[in-house]
């Protein structure tokens, strides 16, 4: 079957966050997803820590250690760029105005509960930051994760095991082998990379999902 | 003459108790007053509750308060990084208790404090396990969860420029927690690079209004103060 890689992953995002967004990106993978958004497509980065009209990585030499991401890694402003503090920021997620946030996740579950921040491990160190927040607050949530576990295990699920980031909140899944819209009715795929047909995909895990990848889906972010 | 000056960290951070709530602005090392915190260190309180959005870094700072043992209990979001490993130790070993707080929950609650507000529902964290045990309530059919403020006794947090009244600038992403944390102490303690002159300071370029804050010690070599640089 065909796995598209990380890159190809945050490519096929990027393509759904049109011009005029609010977006945050969270850690780790959607970070990637920056580096796949066309110049020409004024697309508005929040970074939680106070910033809005985030810009890529500085050149070598040029990190100003008071100017970082939620991941601690020096960035630029943007031309238009706005600093503010932690109330607002969180204001701007809790409050329903950034239009979409891209998250991680370990499990997404058949109503888009999300878990992806603590595998209840007994020995794990919990540490939460901001991802509840954009789960709960941001308009649209959009996550992107590989379809399995390293041990073969589908993070698609009927129900998470795995804690808790958010009840219901899941727009959209982007997986390395497909899209999945969460729907009112349940889990529709609208895309499937590569020649693996949908019943192929369906049989790869125990939730229901249903066939929608000859639809001619309108995307609503668009 | 109002002047919040102080001409050292070690006299304006005299004052804090053995037992007490401290505020300590930053996120990671950015607007973290690792000035500040060296002089809490040198003071000797312990038995502190901190709280920060993280729980330190590599081994200075934050790091370096709990590493001498000074804090009973961390209120943060995200403690666990590449290099919390001060923090991971003595956690493991059950020497420090953590509160794990929504870092929204904990701006806002942060906030609510300075602001005079006896609670708030929110809905980051419904139905998860960092809002077990909760009230809980569904407004026009979106659930909430019941928190409450967060008060300190002591803020510390570092700003760009003063005045001497306590107006403050910050410079890019390092204000964070600042502006917030200064509303929420009973006594809040800047430490800026730049003092300046009454009225060098645009009125519409002041983020931290002087009534928020009550103690300003500048940076390195005092003897730039008085000739407002």
């Amino acid at each position: 079957m065909k796995r598209i890689s990380r890159d190809a992953l945050a490519a096929r995002v990027a393509q759904d966050i049109p011009a005029g967004a609010y977006v945050n990106l969270g850690i780790g993978l959607p970070t990637l997803v920056a580096n796949h958004l066309p110049s020409e497509r004024e697309v508005i980065l929040h970074t939680e820590n106070g910033l809005l009209g985030m810009g890529p990585a500085p050149l070598p030499g040029a990190e100003d250690f008071d100017l970082i991401n939620a991941g601690k890694q020096p960035v630029t402003a943007l031309a238009g760029a706005a600093y503010f503090h932690h109330g607002d920021s969180f204001a701007m997620m809790r409050g329903g105005h950034l239009d979409i946030c891209v998250l991680g996740g370990f499990q997404v579950s058949a109503r888009g509960d999300l878990a992806n921040w603590h595998t209840g491990a007994p020995d794990a160190i919990p540490a939460v930051g901001g991802a509840m927040d954009l789960a709960s607050g941001a308009r649209r949530v959009f996550v992107m994760m590989e379809h399995f576990t390293k041990d073969g295990q589908s993070k698609i699920v009927r129900e998470c095991t795995y804690p808790l980031t958010g009840v219901a909140c899941v727009s959209r899944i982007y997986t390395d082998l497909a899209v999945i819209e969460v729907t009112p009715s349940g889990l529709a795929v609208t895309e499937i990379y590569g020649e693996l047909g949908f019943k192929e995909l369906a049989a790869l895990g125990d939730v229901p999902l249903t066939d929608h990848t000859k639809d001619h889906i309108k995307d609503p972010t668009r | 003459m109002v002047n919040k000056i102080i001409s050292s960290a070690t006299e304006a951070l005299q004052d804090v108790p053995d037992g007490a709530t401290v505020m300590i602005g930053g996120f990671g090392g950015a607007g973290q007053p690792a000035y500040l915190i060296e002089a809490l260190i040198d003071q000797g309180a312990s038995q502190l509750t901190i709280i920060n959005n993280n729980a330190g870094n590599g081994e200075t700072g934050l790091a370096a308060l709990l590493k001498a043992r000074r804090v009973r209990k961390i209120i943060c979001s995200f403690p666990r990084q590449t290099d919390s490993h001060v923090f991971d130790g003595l956690y493991r070993s059950g020497e420090i208790e953590l509160e794990l707080v929504p870092q929204g929950n904990l701006a806002e609650r942060i906030r609510a404090a300075g602001a005079g507000i006896g609670a708030f529902f929110t809905p980051t964290g419904y139905g998860t396990e960092l809002a077990r045990g909760k009230e809980t309530r569904t407004i026009a059919g979106r659930h909430y969860v019941l928190e409450y403020p967060l008060h300190a006794d002591f803020a510390l947090i570092a700003a760009e420029t003063a005045d001497r009244w306590g107006n403050l600038t910050y410079r890019k992403t390092a204000r964070n927690f600042g502006p917030i944390m200064a509303m929420a102490a009973t006594v809040s303690v800047a430490q800026v690079k730049t003092v300046v002159e009454l009225g060098a300071i645009d009125p519409e370029v002041v983020v931290t209004p002087s009534i928020f804050v009550d103690r300003v010690v500048q940076i390195g070599p005092l003897a730039a103060m008085g000739q407002g640089t």
